[in-house]
């Protein structure tokens, strides 16, 4: 029961007292937790024992033995891959498209946006800080004064909110166009690869198979018996297939199947994707629908809501902030999920990992190589990991 | 909704009998890439020496040469060349369905391949064959020592097979120790987790020089397959076997003659053979018949060179040497048919 006022002895017994020495900080935290038993007190030292001599392999390797030379040397490659260099400006244009997203949608919003835009910004600096070739640095140095411009240009900007949304919906495309041109100076998506083909393939998998899971989700719940029907048949046979079952599918059987019909290889691979990554959303997206209470349901019907109200304002807000988590692991597995066309036959970032070992100036390099790519993927895949958490934590996923 | 059932699936019948008629009009491949204005080519992307992609993008290697010479002869552009890197598991079916224009992916001639797999073989640019890797230490010089001895290859390529037939027919038992990938299979090799590794001879003597002591591995002095490696295209398109079968010719004929990419523009020339090669006589000469332009070989020989430029550029750096890949003249196995 809490009381109207305190006394003053009340009051001073209530104010914060600093903890006794010894029971806070780092050394007091190892004692209690990693030296408190006898048992831990072993299995700590062992733990540690391990981690000394990996690490001291590890970093031996990395610092003596590596040869690193190989990555600087290719990193144009890795990027781009066999995208022809003399066009190397449809890919700086379509980041400086981003970049002007970017820059006024963190104006306009601001918080975690913000935050995206500055780090971004702050990867343009850093590269244009690094001894690439001046051609480059200047690239990259119009990409952080380009975000800045946009993020000043878009601050508090609010009613032009709409406006914005529109503009990335219509960004798509409009990349599309620009990486692939017009008439004799096009460049054939066969020419796509390295970090952007990956990118691609992932976003476009990403954008396209979230809307198409919540609408087989929607589906699966359907009342109408051949739509509940079709969707299971669709979300069951599509999760009982290897992805790389359905890539090699879309690789060999389209062109038996529809001859003539020329699509390339790159959209054939991305429909793949896209195809088998909505069965999963599908799924993740049902667990939140069926987490939320029939009662919802009915009172969005007591108020007069339809059936696509009640969804769209009532039910998806709900079912899809619950299962937040779920879906930027599938997310996350889409991304890794894409190197996948590396053994279709597609450069991807993998597959300039590949090639650039084949290549007889950097034999017997792979470790290093291999690494690097991981440590993009990890780069990449962790944000998307870290980015989850900080939305969970702006619409207070988990605490009610 | 029945009826609507009905229509659709009406119109689909209808689109699968239309759709084969409609691809029964025969064409060449000739004419294709020449509407196309561009020929697209399957190679390997990443195999040393043969294909991958170079520092800046570009496409590299022995196969990906005989890609960009038949484009000149084409098209008169070696640029005018896609390549489609392939997996030895989806290159016949990227050459039956005309995924590919023509296939140069390190790919032997067998009889099976030839009848079965829909596939009409160019001559061979390559004459590869199985071989042996293994320490100088070990003391081991012919096939039968190598009993008891594991022997590293990778995992479901012909290597395997060529293997266990060999020792069968030797009667001797080797442990194979199977390898995914290529990269590992040396690397384990030189850790000294077999002690032999076997490989096309190529591969062999081009991957010793990556090793740590490559003065510490000799290859054994026997060859226990033959793999002819060279452009496939599909079964049944005799005009465009022709002109790519007759585009490798040019590259071996040139070497004969001593043309070179250098020389090509300015080669001064009495012997009529030679001048009905380049296109220097009167009438329309040889490319008129291949359905190609009358100077198709100097496009050639001006873009890649004659055979032995492009063994040069792609395959000397490896350490690779020459062996039977040498006009027949030189007691090679290369031998161009007449240009007559």
């Amino acid at each position: 029961m809490r009381k109207a006022y305190y006394t003053v002895e009340e009051r001073e017994l209530t104010q914060a007292m600093k903890p006794p020495a010894h029971t806070k900080g780092p050394a007091r935290w190892i004692k209690d937790n990693l030296f408190n038993t006898w048992y831990n007190v072993l299995l700590s030292c062992l733990a540690l024992i391990c981690i000394f001599f990996i690490s001291k392999a590890l970093l031996t390797w990395a610092f003596t033995e590596a040869k690193w030379g190989v990555i600087p040397a290719n990193l144009q490659l890795f990027g781009v891959g066999a995208y022809p260099r003399e066009q190397i400006w449809r890919v700086w244009s379509v980041i400086y498209i981003l970049c002007v997203l970017v820059g006024l949608s963190a104006g306009m919003w601001g918080g975690l946006v913000f935050r995206f835009a500055v780090v971004l910004g702050g990867v343009w600096f850093i590269g244009a800080l690094l001894p690439f070739e001046l051609s480059t640095r200047g690239w990259f140095l119009g990409a952080v004064a380009i975000t800045a411009a946009a993020l000043f240009l878009g601050r508090g900007r609010t009613a032009l909110r709409p406006w914005i949304l529109g503009g990335w919906l219509l960004s798509f495309p409009l990349i599309m166009i620009v990486l692939r041109g017009f008439g004799e100076n096009s460049v054939l998506t066969s020419n796509w690869g390295g970090l952007l083909l990956t990118l691609i393939l992932a976003v476009v998998g990403i954008v396209v198979s979230f809307p198409l899971g919540v609408f087989l989700a929607l589906c699966r719940q359907s009342n109408l018996p051949a739509i509940r029907w079709v969707s299971t048949a669709y979300i069951e046979m599509v999760r009982g297939v290897p992805l790389i079952t359905i890539l090699f599918m879309g690789n060999i059987l389209i062109p038996i199947f529809m001859p003539g019909l020329d699509i390339n290889q790159v959209l054939r691979m991305g429909l793949a994707i896209t195809f088998f990554s909505a069965a999963y959303m599908a799924e993740n997206v049902r667990g939140g629908l069926q987490g939320i209470p029939r009662g919802q349901h009915e009172a969005a019907q007591a108020i007069g809501l339809n059936y696509v109200q009640t969804m769209l304002f009532i039910v998806l807000p709900q079912a899809l902030r619950s299962v937040i988590p779920a879906i930027v692991g599938q997310f996350i597995a889409l991304f890794k999920d894409t190197s996948l066309v590396a053994i279709i036959g597609l450069i991807d970032l993998l597959g300039v990992a590949r090639s650039v070992i084949a290549n007889p100036d950097w034999f017997g390099l792979q470790a290093e190589v291999y690494l690097f790519a991981a440590i993009i993927y990890f780069v990449f895949s962790y944000s998307m990991s870290y980015g989850s958490q900080e939305i969970e934590t702006a619409l207070g996923v988990g605490e009610h | 909704m029945r009826k609507l059932l009905f229509r659709v699936s009406a119109f689909v019948l209808a689109i699968a009998l239309v759709v084969p008629l409609l691809a029964e009009g025969e064409e060449s491949i000739l004419d294709k890439v020449k509407n196309r204005g561009r020929l697209i080519c399957g190679v390997n992307k990443e195999l040393p020496g043969f294909g991958f992609l170079g520092q800046t993008g570009e496409w590299k290697g022995f196969d990906v040469d005989y890609g960009r010479a038949i484009a000149a002869a084409v098209l008169g552009d070696p640029n005018k060349v896609e390549f489609r890197p392939l997996k030895a598991a989806e290159r016949f079916p990227a050459l039956q369905t005309g995924e590919i224009d023509v296939l140069i992916r390190n790919t032997t001639w067998t009889l099976t391949r030839d009848t079965d797999l829909g596939a009409d073989f160019c001559p061979p640019t390559f004459y590869d064959g199985q071989g042996f890797m293994l320490r100088k230490e070990l003391g081991i010089t012919s096939l039968e020592e190598l009993a008891g001895a594991t022997v590293g290859v990778t995992a479901g390529s012909t290597t395997e097979l060529n293997l266990a037939d060999t020792t069968r027919a030797l009667g001797i038992e080797v442990e194979p120790v199977v390898f995914e990938e290529t990269e590992t299979l040396y690397q384990s090799y030189d850790q000294g987790r077999c002690d032999v590794v076997t490989s096309d001879k190529s591969q062999l003597i081009s991957r010793r020089q990556s090793l740590k002591n490559p003065d510490d591995h000799i290859i054994l002095d026997v060859t226990i397959s033959k793999e002819p490696l060279g452009p496939v295209t599909v079964h049944g398109d005799n005009k465009w076997n022709d002109v790519v079968s007759w585009v490798v010719y040019a590259t071996f004929a040139a070497e004969e003659h001593g043309i070179t990419q250098a020389n090509v523009s300015t080669f001064k020339t009495e012997n009529p053979e030679i001048k009905r090669f380049l296109g220097l006589d009167g009438s329309g000469g040889m490319g008129e018949k291949l359905g190609l332009s009358k100077d198709w070989a100097r496009q050639v020989i001006a873009a890649v060179g004659n055979y032995g430029e492009i063994f040069d550029r792609n395959l000397t750096p490896l350490g690779l040497p020459r062996g039977v890949n040498k006009p027949w003249t030189q007691g090679g196995l290369l031998y161009a048919m007449p240009f007559r």
